[in-house]
């Protein structure tokens, strides 16, 4: 399969991919030169192997011992596994994450999907309100969580703002200490910094829709509704996908603002499995548990992620 | 309608204006919703602590601009700052160095198992950090880099490369080839392609990737957290977080700190959109 040589003169194609190109073999040298070719790619795999991909080989046998991250670790064989199906915090974890992805699958993903096609429709401050919307996703983390931290507290931001007008509804309503509201608060901050974003990817995706399409269901008489479910949705419907896979993947990692609002608190309303994960491996010194965590996490993007390859390969159009 | 289409000019729109109003009136709304709690930040971060406990939301009544002075003081923002920028541009650098030229022999050399490489690049933009995390907080409290600004640029270039290879190399690939021709044909090294030929027209495809890196870094907090110990070489994000919990009641030095920490970062987006944008979305679209 190696074609290239040093020496040999090149040919056209003027652009794309290398691998269309095929040229002369030039006997013993070439070798020497693939060899020395795949020095470029060693900065890349040096890094890689010695930041992820060896202490990933390390998490799947870690997951297997009693550890405590400094002595000797002691095998166990699947012990951890066990213990991590039975573990009722871990299990009420994985039911936040749920519910952390069914929020971000619903609201952000709707929100962005009206927005980016209102935004679609209009000529004037197109631009202006994709960098409002925009903007929340640039701030720090830690900055948007003080700011609603403030505007969620009983005693600041809306509540005291509601109270100046003899409004008082919100004067006992803890968002972020209450363990009905917690986890609900937290995904909704999240979201507030989020769906900007997907208005900026679902914009992009609906600029590129074919602008006959809308002239010839305008024609027929389509609400602008209908012009959406119609043509808007179905042409962006790879982006859309996309969105929700990655929406997926991403709330069953979450923890920048759970950790950031509530540290997974009021007793645990608002837990999540990174958090937990951090909790055993660096508080509680059970890293080989939290490696097992760690792997249980990985299986379920890998089972996600081979979903949606499977069903592109049965010949869905996503 | 079985007749055909009489052509419309593109600019009409049936129903007209007051659809139009509809949707900017949500949009506005929208707007008001994602802005509105920044708008507060900037309010408060000039209100005394008594005007806040007053007015909590509206516009500051008397204008304290010697809160950010305090901010800065007391809460070791400066030196968080300068931190974040050593972070920054240490992971920036050191993505160049890894994905430069990992990206032109992907793009370029036709080396054999490339594909297979590309495909392990992109699981790599796909794997949860929880696969490798535990081992490597160990390993780095063994080597010495746990608590060291080093140890987290390299575990930032080492997060940042695949991604930022795949992107320039697809960038690569858009470049014409004519100039590599050349200089192969004069008997120049691959490694002086890469470095005289390559670089000057790759540059807008480096500072893409040089965005992306440096923004993942200043916006970590996850292994900010866990990786740097000390006051005095914490990022900017974990430097905050401890502001904002030393100082719970005090919103108007927390507001003003906010603010210094978001302007460098709010005029860097202003002064290059497009390139953020671009950038982002398809770091977004990294799978």
């Amino acid at each position: 399969m190696s074609r290239v040589t040093q020496a040999s003169p090149r040919t056209p194609p003027a652009r794309g991919d290398a691998a269309t190109r095929v040229r002369p073999q030039a006997g013993r040298s070439q070798s020497s030169a693939t060899r020395r070719n795949w020095l470029f790619l060693a900065p890349l795999a040096a890094v890689n192997l010695l930041v992820v991909a060896g202490p990933a080989v390390a998490t799947v046998y870690y997951s297997l011992t009693e550890w405590n991250g400094l002595s000797a670790p002691t095998f166990i064989g699947f012990a951890n596994y066990v213990e991590l199906v039975q573990d009722t915090r871990f299990l009420n974890a994985v039911g936040h994450n749920l519910y952390y992805a069914a929020f971000m699958l619903i609201v952000p993903i709707t929100m962005a999907l009206f927005g980016a096609f209102m935004l679609s429709s209009v000529r004037r401050f197109r631009l202006l309100f994709r960098t409002l919307y925009f903007v929340p996703y640039i701030v720090l983390s830690v900055v948007n969580a003080s700011i609603w931290k403030y505007l969620l507290s009983p005693e600041t931001g809306i509540a005291a703002g509601l109270n100046q007008v003899g409004i008082h509804w919100l004067d006992d309503v803890y968002f972020l200490g209450d363990t009905d509201l917690a986890l609900t608060s937290v995904a909704f901050v999240d979201n507030w910094h989020w769906w900007g974003f997907l208005v900026v990817l679902f914009l992009a995706a609906m600029q590129d829709v074919d602008k006959t399409l809308y002239e010839s269901v305008r024609l027929d008489g389509a609400s602008r509704f209908q012009e959406f479910w119609h043509v808007t949705f179905p042409s962006i419907r790879p982006t859309f996908v996309f969105v929700v896979v990655l929406t997926i993947i991403w709330s069953f990692l979450a923890f920048d603002y759970a950790y950031v609002l509530t540290r997974g608190g009021p007793a645990d309303a608002s837990m999540l499995v990174s958090i937990l994960l951090n909790a055993n491996a660096f508080s509680y010194q059970r890293a080989g548990y939290a490696s097992a965590m760690g792997v249980a996490m990985t299986s379920f993007t890998v089972v996600v992620l081979s979903v949606y390859t499977w069903l592109r390969k049965r010949g869905w159009e996503i | 309608m079985a007749t055909t289409r009489a052509p419309l000019p593109p600019t009409v729109r049936r129903g007209g204006p007051p659809r139009v109003w509809w949707f900017y009136t949500l949009l506005t709304f929208l707007a008001i919703f994602a802005a509105a709690p920044l708008v507060a930040l900037g309010f408060n971060s000039v209100k005394s602590d008594q005007e806040i406990a007053s007015n909590p939301l509206g516009p500051p009544q008397e204008v304290h601009w010697d809160n950010f002075l305090h901010a800065w003081q007391d809460g070791n923002i400066g030196r968080g700052l300068v931190n974040t920028a050593f972070l920054a541009i240490g992971t920036v650098v050191g993505v160049w160095i890894v994905a430069g030229p990992a990206a032109y022999g992907l793009a370029r050399l036709n080396l054999p198992r490339n594909g297979a490489v590309v495909f392990y690049l992109f699981m790599m933009t796909a794997l949860p950090v929880q696969m490798f995390l535990v081992p490597l907080f160990y390993m780095w409290t063994k080597v010495g880099l746990y608590n060291t600004i080093p140890g987290l640029i390299i575990i930032h270039i080492a997060l940042s490369a695949p991604f930022a290879t795949l992107l320039l190399r697809s960038y690569l690939i858009t470049l014409p080839v004519e100039f590599e021709e050349a200089a192969r044909l004069d008997g120049a090294s691959e490694f002086s392609i890469m470095r005289r030929v390559i670089l000057p027209l790759a540059w807008p495809g480096f500072l893409t990737i040089g965005l992306v890196a440096a923004l993942a870094a200043y916006n970590d907090l996850f292994f900010a957290t866990l990786f740097i110990q000390s006051d005095e070489l914490m990022p900017v994000s974990t430097t905050y977080l401890g502001f904002q919990t030393g100082f719970t009641r005090q919103w108007s030095l927390t507001s003003a700190a906010g603010v210094i920490i978001t302007i460098p970062i709010l005029l860097l987006f202003m002064a290059m959109q497009r390139k953020f944008v671009e950038g982002l979305t398809s770091g977004g679209l990294k799978g």
